[in-house]
């Protein structure tokens, strides 16, 4: 699949935003390591609403008639890409209403309800667009639910790590936020680790004798009946050379998890290092959507001897 | 009803008019025309079409043979392209099955041409919209028309009439029985989309000796000097 920049850039910045924001709603709700103060939440939570809106916006510059956007709202019943849209646009008022009884500094039920609300729209937005992905036969390296798996785990990684430089930033980064982001990075490398080593052999699918229906004589492209290239050689036909598929897996791990680790052990509450280590995950798992577009191999492709 | 084509791999000769009449008629129909074309007489001509041909070899030689394939939507049973839309825009009609794009409706997120197996869908650059075979809707309902001809274009235009349209939910209708007949398949069966339009194979033919082995040399002398004298 060609990889597509606002996709990408879609995919990580409101999968961090939606992580960060479930992940602080939680340490308040849940009082981890004595709660944080109304500022630093308010602060927080707004970086987080500003990277999901980013994110949700550069969605839109994927779309190649965006003035019908607002009709994607409407099969929920069916569509995953509609029911992600439904809860991102459910979880505002939500997220919205929790920042505000902070700011105000109202504590109690009303805070938590708010805050619950806000944790769980965050995961099912989250896990809806995994789905979007995970829910397309055609592609056999999406047709998992390690996909959905990995973008909420991915998600909550960056957004743990966010939350923790943030805090550190603001003198407020107790030792519990440093274990929920070591706990995040585990998790995420290993889930990453998984969906890599299964990849090799993503299944029994389709083959050039399935596509064409020729199942007993080797069945080879003479020609592909048209003189450049078409929609479908432009969206589908891109092709990765084995060794940068290597390299992109070495790079996301390298990058995205063992420098923040390296990191974050080193020096956990200095700024520089926290900061550090939030911006080499975020490039990490920026390389990390690239491959996981560039890496897909949607069926047509076969038809196109590819 | 379940509409849709039978084509014929044996007969198919590759010529693409089925893929051309297509284009010229759905380029000025007004369910999801025109069919945008990119520098049509600049350095790499490109477009939108809804039915693609394209060819392969099958087998080794010397029994190897050519396999064209003409490819258009196969207006699936199970169709994920019209799951996946997010607006409504791809629906497929329960009275006949035809499967189709409200060009008001779609925003071009691509997402049902990921969703297609058998690459039926593109998007048209220009309108900003996901477009497809229609199975000439506004032809083969359209009562101005003979009857012999409210058929789809390609179906038509097929100079070898490898291309038949008809119900293949009727088992008596001539495309159910043809298939049966010769064994008719669909496409990517594992992935379950359970595609209407259904292929028939290449028949099985005697293979035909490429070469005979090179005739010994008293032969060819004889044959010279019999050459000469009839001279
Ligand atoms: S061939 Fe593709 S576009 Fe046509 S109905 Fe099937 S999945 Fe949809
Ligand atoms: S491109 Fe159009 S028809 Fe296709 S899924 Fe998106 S909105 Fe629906």
């Amino acid at each position: 699949m060609k990889p597509s920049l606002s996709v990408i850039f879609f995919t990580v910045s409101s999968g961090a935003g939606f992580g960060l924001m479930a992940l602080l709603a939680l340490a308040d709700v849940l009082q981890w390591g004595g709660g944080l103060s109304d500022g630093a939440i308010v602060g927080v939570g707004l970086i987080a609403l500003v990277l999901v809106t980013a994110g949700l916006l550069s969605s839109m510059l994927h779309l190649a008639n965006p003035k019908n956007a607002w009709r994607s709202f409407s099969r929920f019943k069916s569509s995953w890409l509609s029911r992600e849209g439904v809860f991102a646009v459910a979880f505002y008022p939500f997220a919205l209403g929790y920042l505000l009884l902070a700011y105000l500094g109202v504590a109690g039920a009303p805070r938590a309800i708010a805050g619950v609300g806000t944790i769980a729209l965050a995961w099912i937005t989250l896990y809806c667009t995994g789905m979007i992905y995970a829910s397309l036969k055609p592609i056999p390296q999406w047709h998992t639910p390690l996909v959905p798996i990995a973008y909420f785990v991915l998600g909550h990684y960056s957004g743990a790590l966010l939350l923790f430089a943030v805090l550190v930033y603001g003198g407020q980064g107790a030792p519990v936020y440093l274990y929920s982001v070591l706990t995040w990075l585990a998790l995420a490398a290993a889930v990453k680790a998984i969906y890599y080593a299964w990849m090799r052999r993503p299944g029994v699918g389709a083959t050039i004798n399935t596509a064409t229906g020729i199942s007993r004589a080797r069945v080879r492209l003479l020609d592909v009946g048209h003189s450049h290239g078409t929609f479908l050689t432009n969206e589908f036909g891109f092709i990765l050379a084995r060794k940068h598929a290597v390299l992109g897996k070495v790079l996301v791990f390298v990058v995205g998890f063992v420098v923040p680790l390296g990191a974050l052990l080193l020096a956990p509450q200095i700024v520089v290092t926290a900061l550090f280590a939030a911006v080499a995950a975020t490039v990490g798992l920026i390389v990390e959507r690239w491959f996981f577009f560039a890496e897909a191999r949607h069926v047509v492709r076969l038809y196109h001897g590819l | 009803m379940k509409l849709g084509l039978v084509i014929d791999l044996d007969t198919c000769v590759g010529c693409h008019a089925c893929a051309v009449a297509c284009k010229e008629w759905n380029n000025s129909s007004s369910v999801s025309g025109p069919l945008s074309d990119y520098q049509p007489y600049g350095k790499a001509p490109s477009g939108v079409w809804f039915n693609r041909i394209r060819h392969y070899e099958i087998g080794e030689y010397p029994t190897n043979k050519t396999l064209n394939m003409p490819m258009s939507c196969m207006h699936c049973e199970d169709a994920e392209c019209v799951t996946v839309c997010p607006t409504g825009a791809s629906y497929k009609r329960p009275e006949d099955g035809i499967v189709l794009i409200d060009q008001d409706k779609c925003m071009g997120c691509n997402l049902c041409s990921w969703a297609c197996p058998y690459g039926a869908r593109e998007l048209d650059q220009d309108s900003g919209t996901m477009k497809k075979c229609t199975l000439c809707v506004d032809r083969i309902y359209d009562l101005e028309l003979p009857v012999e001809e409210r058929q789809p274009a390609c179906v038509l235009a097929c100079p070898t009439h490898a291309r038949m349209f008809g119900d293949l939910d009727d088992p008596d209708s001539e495309v159910s029985k043809t298939v049966r007949e010769r064994n008719g398949f669909g496409l990517m069966p594992e992935l379950g989309y359970k595609p209407v339009n259904q292929y028939l194979p290449i028949r099985e033919v005697k293979p035909v000796p490429a070469h005979t082995a090179a005739p010994l040399l008293i032969e060819g002398v004889k044959q010279f000097t019999n050459r000469i004298i009839n001279r």
